[in-house]
This record gives C-alpha cells, structure tokens and sequence, in this order.
C-alpha cells in the first residue's frame, strides 16, 4: 500500500519488516521519530535509554543473543557511543545491528554541525545514507542483510531533510528473523591477543565490501544526455542535483557512502569531462576521489557549511535560478523560539540573571535562557559539560572568585550523563552548586520519558529513579528541592547554596507547562489603573506579557496563571483570576 | 505536470503539521508524487515554523526554495512578510490578518511593522488577507485556525469539496471533526 511517510517513520517501518527485534536509543533531534514510531509495533521491543552508550551496548546485546538490533542517536550521539562503536567494529554480530545516525546540517537544533560519515570510515564500520523515504525504509532492511552477511554492524545516515521530510513508501510484511547465541572468546572478548587477531579480519572485511560497493544495485549510474560533466553526489544533495539538472548530466547516485567504489568511480570519472562532487558538509566523496588521483570539482566551488538548496546547487553549476519574489521595504523582526509561558525554568532564570550568577550550562530547552532578556546562562558545550565545568570552573578559583558559579542541567540530561560529573565533583571535593531543573520529561525533542519520569517508552509505569537519593549516594550532602514558581524560596536556596563550604544540589522541580497532565491556573490579568509601566514583568521574557499604550498586558490564550510576573510587580497591578 | 509548491508558514505551535498532513492525504489520493518538509525540534517553541509541501509526477528536492512558491499559506501576517521572496511570479500569499508578536517585539528591540497586506500589494504582491481566527472562533476553536485557512487555500484547486472533507476525516479524532469540517466550509466560502 502506498503511504506518506517521514523519512524517520520509515527507517522505524524499515526495522519492523527486517524482523528487529530491539532498539534502544536516547532521543536527538532529528532521530526521535525513529525510536516513537517503532515503539508503536507490539512485535518490537523499544526503549529510551539513559544516553547513546548505553544503548548501542544494549543493543549489541540484543544482537548478541541472536535477535536483529537497532540504536538511534543524532550526530553528536555518536560521539558518547564512540567507544563502543569503535570495538563492535572489531567484534563483528551475531544478528544485525544496526546504528542509526541523523546529522544536522544547518543546526535547526544542534550545537555543532559535524559530519558523521567521518565515524564509518575512522570506525571501518559501512554507513549506507537514504536519500528519501522510500530509500529509508529499504537501506533499513539492506543494512540488515549487509550486516549478517559481512559480519558487522552496519551505520545508517540520515540528515535533517531526509529524516522530517514525508515522501511516498510502499510496505511490505514482517519477516522474522534470530539466532542462537553462540560462546565465542576469541571473537568477543577483546583483549590484545584476541584484537590483534581480529583486526586483519576487519580490514579483509572493508575489502570485501568495497568489493560490494563496485556493483550494487544502491551504487548507480544515472545515465544523461551532456557529457562534459558528470555529478557524484548522495542523500539530499542527490535531490537538489536531480531537480536542478534533470537529466541533462550523468549523476552517480552513491547508497553506501564507505566503503566507496574504486573502479566504478574511475570508470565514471572516465565517461565524463569534468567530474563534480556534490556533497554537503566536509569532503568525504572528494576526499576519496582525490585520494584515487582523480581531478574533481567539489569544495572548491561548494560550501562545507550550511545545508543546501536547489538555488545554491543550480548557482554552483552555473544552471538557471529563479528570480526572487519581492518584499517590503520594512525590517522583519525575527521570530526566534523562547521559553513557553509557564515555564518552570524561567523563575530560576530570572532568579540567577538578578543575582549576577555565572552559570554553565548544558542541552536542552533551558539552553533558550541564555537568550534576552533572561540572558541567564554563560556556557553550552554539550551534554553534561556544565557540571563537570562547573567543577573545574569553582576549583580553579579556587575560592578567590565571587563564589557566585552555578552549573543548570536539565532532569534528563542529568541522567544522560551529569552523574559521572556529580561523581567528580563529590570525589574531589569542589564546592560547586549544582541546580538540575526537574521538569519531569524530556522536553527539547519533543516529551520523551527518561528514567527520573517513572515512565518508559511505551508510557506503561516503570522504576522511578529519585533524584534527591541518587545525588546523595553520590556523596552529595547538601541536596534541596525548591518550587521555582516561588521566586523568594529559589532565590534564597541559591544564595544559601552559593555560601556553603561544600558541594551542593538544588532540584529545582515543576512539570513542564506542555505536560497534558499539568493543570495550569487561570490566567492572571493586569489592573491597568495600578500598572505604573516599570516593565518589571517584561524582564522574565514570558510570551504572555506585552506592553499596550504604555501598560503591560497579559494574553490569556498564553498565560498558564504560574504568577511568577505578579511576584516581581511592587504595585500589585498583576492580579489573580477572580474565583467564580 | 510541472511541480508544485505550497509553503506553510506560521508561529510554532499554530498547528501548520496538522494543515500539511490534511493536504498530503489529499494528493496521494490523487496519485501525485509528494514531498511534504517539516522542521522539528528546536524551532517548535513559538518560533517562526515553515512546512514545504511539493507535488506533481515527480518531486525531487523535499524543499521549497526563494522564487519557487505558487503559495504561501500563512497563519500569521508577519509570517507571510517574511517569506515573500519565496513566491514565483505570479504567485500567492493566502494570509491570517491575525497578528501575533515576536519576542523582539515585545521587549521593544523591534516594532511590528504597520500595514503589511498593503505594503504587500504595493510591491506586486497577490495578498489574499482575511481574518481566519474570527472564522475559527465561529466554527468553535481559535485553534481550527490552519484549518480555516486550507479551506481558503482550497479555493485555488480543482479538488471537489467531498474529497477535501474525505481527507480531514482521514486526520482529525472524530471528536472534532464536525468542528473542523464547519472551519474548513467557513474558510473556503470566506
């Protein structure tokens, strides 16, 4: 049956039909909807786990005692599971693995922009890259046949544009498919001796499947009329190439982007005058073309930044592109995201932006405080990084700063990966203040549970882990819980914090506004005869409050009645609901 | 048949995935080949959100590109203003009058510009402006305002209404489909 499917929604169709019997995944933008979608299969074991590393040990697992495996992450995912990534490589599978990767070119919601198809040839692991949905769900099921047939796990790339782009697919049956486990040393436990024995087997391996790559059918040639160029490209700039050129010029569709062809590239290369890499992000293709001593256009004339465009690739090629529609002369004032009305995070913000505090922080919605007029934090590295930094920030100080450092980390990122910094913070004794800002989900990829939610994946109820409990069997002896909708009670904890001798957490904990389960109170509303245009409200940043004629003004669609704007108004004016 | 391009841009949050999952349930129905382009994440929290929507026998790039647009539909008037350079010639912006403002705007680092159905037109623009959240309301929801909306985008095509009301049935819960379908109606008579 025909279907419109998200590229993401097809990867997950894609491992239902290839008989996956286990996924495992932290959610990333633009991978989420992998993991949600397959939850939605009863035939499928899924789940969230803590962070990436955990789950592509999970799922190595998984394949290990015979059951085809799956683990999803986003680029910089792949860089907390490196190192099992690394050895896995070496081990090879029982059933299929398979790592799903989606990269962000032009960071829609990453911190960084890097190119993934780096780790598959670094890893000496295949990565196959989709170029629409349909392909998504068929490089799903090729990857499995790939991996049990050369013994490896096998990396599936998307990209933002593949991943959240709908395109026709046509389903097909499950088919199932397990093995036994089988007690192996010499291929499992890689100690020195048994690793230097299985790192000839890998490198025959990458032989073996660039041997595949010279004639499989997802290596292809698009024949075309023009001769003087021929186009080597894959994924989405394939699409930009195609819509731009039709087919004018030869374009070599490439499926599995390690390991590349040789001859069929040199071949090609051959057949055509100028030969052009069309690729976005850094040069991998070229890169490869080059190595074969081929003269190639690519990053030369193509930028290694951004993601790109029909305009941009019709530009770089000197074909057609179409005129600009018109605008108005007036500055349209950008639209970026803020921080929903009702945030809880927001009343700690203001809290620390009025104290002058120095904050690191780390990944996720919170990250939207570093932005004014909250302008609340100082760092954003990745996950984790702020209570580790902040560790390192307080002890350098060694006591001869203002003592006014916090690091913020949000409930799941906590658990990502804020324990082992907690660990070091404890062990050698830094003061650093920790707040972990509870909001009971995980929330910049969309309400994914995590382990503090007492909920998994498929929402049943689950081991709650108690985050006051944990910080203290860490070691931590100062651990609080503060309501951050009650400016006076946070503002106290961080200041008490702040002047304790030694380490301490602050949970500051309220379900995030958007959680269907959170009653929101009725909208507050302004007594404008009281208003005395301070703008005291407007410094919180809440997309409820605007000033008219002079006088703050409260949306009601918006307002979730938190009342944190009616603490910070001296002259009363920001009212409750009247009861009825 | 040449492609075509339908961009649907909006305020994150005003329900533009619902719209452009309405109107590919529609198109594969008539057996075009289809791309429909979505950003998720980060840009959903009250920022400035644009879904691409593409058919026709076939759709290569999911993307809509400056130049391209034969519509813009757009559930904000800001929203529209920002992404004029997108349309072909000829082409045409179906727009909410509704105006929601930017945190820029509500700090005071910017202003809302004035007039911007005119200020459109004056620059060659097809602008077809109408209040769609005063429909919306009627219909029973502020939040039925991206269906509003499609059913005056819907004017533009040859699609009977049955076969657009078959397609809401398809995506909305049966508790509000009534509402929604009387939003579509009031949109497309609009």
């Amino acid at each position: 049956m025909k279907q419109l499917m998200l590229g993401n929604e097809a990867v997950a169709r894609g491992l239902y039909e290839a008989g996956c019997d286990f996924v495992s995944s932290y959610p990333g933008t633009p991978s989420t909807e992998i993991t949600e979608a397959v939850a939605k299969y009863q035939e499928v074991y899924a789940e969230w786990a803590p962070n990436e590393k955990v789950a592509m040990e999970a799922a190595f697992g998984a394949c290990l005692a015979g059951k085809r495996s799956f683990c999803g992450m986003k680029h910089v995912g792949l860089n907390v599971a490196a190192d099992p990534l690394f050895t896995i490589a070496y081990t090879g599978v029982n059933a299929g693995m398979v790592i799903g990767v989606a990269d962000d070119a032009g960071m829609h919601s990453s911190q960084n922009e890097q190119d993934s198809r780096h780790y598959a040839r670094a890893s000496k692991i295949p990565m196959l890259e989709p170029s629409d949905s349909a392909e998504a769900l068929a490089f799903t099921k090729l990857a499995y046949e790939l991996s049990e047939q050369f013994d490896t796990p096998v990396l599936l790339k998307m990209c933002t544009r593949i991943a959240h782009s709908q395109s026709v697919v046509e389903t097909a049956d499950r088919v199932e498919a397990s093995k036994a486990y089988e007690k192996n040393p010499q291929k499992y436990i890689m100690m020195p001796g048994n690793a230097k024995r299985r790192h000839p087997v890998v490198e025959e391996r990458t032989k073996a499947l660039s041997a595949w790559a010279e004639d499989c059918a997802i290596n292809r040639v698009e024949e075309g009329s023009d001769h003087s160029r021929g186009i080597i490209t894959s994924s989405t700039s394939y699409q930009y190439v195609k819509e731009v050129c039709g087919d004018k010029y030869p374009v070599m569709k490439l499926g599995m982007i390690w390991p590349l062809p040789e001859k069929k590239i040199r071949d090609f290369a051959a057949s055509v005058d100028e030969l052009v890499v069309v690729e976005e992000l850094d040069s991998f293709i070229e890169a490869h073309c080059l190595s074969l001593g081929l003269k190639v256009k690519g990053k030369d004339t193509f930028p290694c930044i951004d993601e790109f465009s029909q305009n941009l690739v019709a530009a770089k090629l000197n074909a057609a592109v179409p005129e600009t529609g018109a605008k108005v002369a007036d500055a349209i004032p950008a639209r970026p995201p803020v921080m929903c009305a009702g945030c809880p995070h927001r009343g700690l913000f203001y809290t620390q932006a009025k104290n002058k505090i120095t904050a690191l922080g780390d990944i996720g919605c919170y990250t939207l405080g570093a932005v004014p007029p909250l302008g609340a934090l100082d760092t954003t590295i990745c996950m984790g990084a702020s209570i580790s930094g902040a560790h390192g920030f307080t002890k350098a100080q060694n006591g001869a700063g203002d003592n006014k450092t916090v690091a913020v980390i949000g409930d799941s990122t906590f658990m990502h990966s804020g324990i082992t910094g907690l660990v070091n913070v404890a062990y050698n004794e830094s003061n650093a203040t920790i707040i972990i800002v509870d909001n009971s989900i995980t929330g910049m990829t969309g309400h994914q549970q995590n382990p503090t939610t007492g909920f998994n994946l498929k929402g049943d109820p689950c081991t709650k882990i108690d985050l006051e409990t944990l910080c203290r069997a860490v070691g931590i002896r100062r651990v609080r819980v503060v309501d951050p909708y009650n400016l006076a009670e946070t503002e106290a904890a961080i200041k008490e914090e702040l002047a304790a001798p030694e380490a301490s957490v602050i949970i500051s904990r309220r379900p995030c506004a958007l959680l269907k389960y959170v009653k929101h109170n009725k909208p507050v509303r302004v007594e404008s005869d009281k208003c005395r245009s301070c703008k005291m409200c407007m410094k919180i940043g809440c997309p409820a409050i605007s000033m008219k004629d002079g006088k703050a003004t409260i949306d009601n669609t918006l307002c979730t009645g938190c009342g944190v704007c009616q603490q910070l108004c001296k002259f009363d004016a920001i009212q409750a609901a009247k009861e009825d | 048949m040449q492609t075509k391009n339908i961009m649907i841009v909006g305020v994150g949050g005003q329900g533009s995935l619902l719209a452009s999952k309405l109107l590919g349930r529609l198109l594969l129905t008539k057996g075009y080949d289809i791309k429909v382009s979505e950003v998720h994440g980060m840009s959903q929290r009250g920022g400035s959100v644009v879904t691409y929507v593409r058919f026709g026998d076939k759709v290569y790039s999911p993307v809509i590109d400056k130049g391209e647009a034969d519509y813009i539909v757009s559930f904000e008037l800001l929203e529209a203003a920002r992404w004029t350079e997108y349309l072909r010639k000829g082409g045409k912006i179906v727009t909410n009058t509704q105006q929601i403002n930017p945190m820029p705007v509500i700090t005071g680092a910017a202003e809302y510009p004035a007039d911007l159905v005119s200020k459109m037109q004056a620059e060659g623009i097809q602008v077809d402006a109408f209040d769609a959240l005063k429909l919306a309301e009627e219909a029973g929801s502020a939040k039925a305002v991206n269906i509003v909306l499609m059913g005056h985008l819907s004017r533009n095509f040859d699609f009977t209404l049955d076969e657009w009301l078959e397609a809401i049935e398809k995506s909305v819960p049966a508790k509000f489909l009534e509402m929604n379908k009387k939003a579509f109606v009031l949109g497309r008579e609009a």
